[in-house]
């Protein structure tokens, strides 16, 4: 139960301070050109909104198809915070699955604000997303912090540890052409700036930023049709929501289930995004090559290497300080230099970790090349139940 | 004048205060903040809730501060801004709840697992006077201040 990859493409991310419709036709076109399918033969646009770019944006696939020229093609908007982008490629695979479309092309783009993001003006006593400032003062950061600080007391990780992450990351970026910041850093670097929330310091922290990302998806007999040769493949994509009670604190909420009269799950929703995506490829976490993470804070790429299970949980310090997880090591983890590079774009973020593994899985992550990359797996983690993982092979 | 609070509803004002729940009256789970209605429990259909206090210790889940000024909505009490710690704490119905903590503790004075107390202090002051919230303050044992 496959999908081709047949193209992928991306505008750089930075601060252009232009329309996201530039963006994402930019990466449309160049996913197109990547595929060698013409626009005309597109039959479906699944866009993700943005909720920062007034209607063109909650509209995002039809603003998209619009743009690139009105073709008929059936269209979807997807929205799933953080997963938006996995989300609108899994409405895509559906639909080419179920026999209804071949040719399916998926777009994430955004701009973004400077500096926290923060909800949406006016007031509403009802949403956790507006109630968690108003009545705490708790922004996205101070989430990351907790997550980073439960590491150090839990499992002696260091705010060194953290800063190695960014270095990690800063060098994987530094040949990445679409990525916003191609500088080295030090840990030093990271020790000596701000601390933003205790225990992360500013360049712990990801930072927003504009981009676009793009994929075209076929069927396999289209491919196969249209002398694809041995396409990447997307073996699943996992859009699992919490299991009742989650017990772990997810932003924006106040607070948690509580385990009162039903005894909290198994496996923690992190757990059961990657564990979905393992069990609907048949693939085994043992047999991943690579992964792209979300690093929206350093400390949270440790914590999904032990939640997509390539180590244990409390390990993912001993393999980082071993260079397991940098080019060259057991199991790179961002090799495209994952959200610390780039910053994040919301609705595209998502498809650009797709884009990443695909090239790495064709082998032409140049300058950052996976050597030998035969399965790659993403993850994520958005607002209010989402999340998603995506494994690729080839 | 005495304080109202931020968000009506959410906690007592006793001398103990706490935090107020719902209990669903089916199946017992407990919600923070309060649930009516329809219980989120996928096993139950249950409609009736009855309101509970929650337990005012609990220990630490993990905790941080906020070095630069939260944006809007959130109000600043001083001016220039002064940084406050949040904890995330775990209370005996088994589930996590996020509070500043109180005046005059900050990082240095917490741990996972560490335990803590309930508290309602001043949040922040609009025209209608101080707003109040709850927020967490460490349990310090007799003796343990010294060894620190």
């Amino acid at each position: 139960m496959s999908v081709a990859v047949a193209g992928v493409g991306m505008h750089p991310w930075g601060k252009w301070g232009r329309n996201f419709v530039e963006y994402g036709v930019h990466a449309a076109r160049a996913a197109l050109a990547d595929s060698g399918i013409d626009w005309q033969d597109v039959d479906l646009v699944v866009g993700g909104e943005t909720v920062r770019n007034g209607y063109g944006g909650y509209v995002a696939g039809a603003t998209f198809a619009q743009a690139l020229g009105w073709n008929g093609a059936r269209v979807a908007t997807s929205y799933a915070a953080c997963a938006t982008g996995a989300q609108a490629l899994d409405t895509a695979r559906a639909r080419i699955l179920a026999g209804l479309s071949e040719v399916a092309l998926v777009v994430g783009a955004d701009t973004t604000p400077k500096g926290f993001l923060a909800p949406n003006a006016g007031e509403r006593w009802d949403d956790p997303d507006w109630l968690r400032f108003r009545l705490l003062g708790m922004t996205n950061p101070a989430y990351f912090a907790m997550y980073a600080r439960r590491r150090m007391d839990l499992y002696g990780a260091t705010a060194e540890d953290f800063a190695r992450v960014k270095v990690k990351n800063a060098r994987h970026g530094l040949a990445n052409p679409h990525a916003r910041y191609r500088k080295e850093v030090s840990v030093e670097d990271v020790l000596t700036s701000a601390v933003v929330s205790d225990p992360l310091h500013l360049l712990d922290i990801c930072a927003t930023s504009d981009g676009a990302a793009a994929v075209v998806l076929t069927s396999t007999e289209y491919a196969a049709r249209h002398g694809l040769a041995d396409p990447v493949r997307i073996d699943a994509i996992s859009t699992v929501t919490p299991t009742f009670p989650n017990t772990v604190l997810d932003m924006p909420n106040l607070s948690t289930d509580a385990s009162t009269a039903v005894a909290a799950p198994e496996l923690t929703f992190k757990e059961s995004i990657g564990q979905a995506a393992y069990e609907e490829a048949g693939i085994d976490p043992a047999d991943v090559s690579l992964a792209e993470v979300y690093d929206l804070s350093t400390a949270l790429e440790l914590d999904w290497m032990e939640d997509l299970q390539l180590c244990k949980r409390g390990e993912a310090e001993a393999l980082l300080r071993a260079g397991e997880t940098t080019l060259g090591g057991r199991i790179p983890v961002n090799p495209s230099g994952g959200l610390a590079c780039f910053g994040e774009a919301v609705p595209a973020q998502a498809l650009a970790q797709v884009c990443e593994v695909t090239w790495q899985l064709r082998g032409q992550a140049t300058g950052r090349q996976v050597e030998g990359a035969r399965v790659g797996i993403t993850a994520n983690q958005g607002l209010f139940g989402h999340g998603s993982s995506v494994l690729l092979t080839r | 004048m005495t304080a109202t609070p931020a968000i009506e509803g959410w906690f007592t004002t006793d001398p103990d205060p706490a935090l107020l729940g719902t209990r669903c009256t089916t199946c017992g789970t407990v919600f923070f903040p309060r649930a009516d209605g329809f219980c989120r429990n996928p096993g139950c259909a249950g409609e009736d809730f009855e309101q509970v206090e929650l337990s005012r210790r609990g220990t630490v889940w993990s905790y941080t501060d906020a070095q630069y000024q939260p944006p809007p909505p959130y109000v600043p009490r001083t001016e220039p801004y002064e940084p406050f710690a949040l904890a995330a704490v775990e209370l005996p119905e088994g589930l996590v709840v996020v509070g500043q903590v109180a005046d005059g503790y900050g990082v240095v004075d917490l741990r996972v697992g560490g335990e803590v107390e309930l508290v309602v202090e001043t949040l922040y002051a609009d025209e209608s006077g101080d707003r109040s919230i709850w927020r967490w303050k460490p349990v310090t044992e007799m003796g343990e201040e010294a060894d620190q």
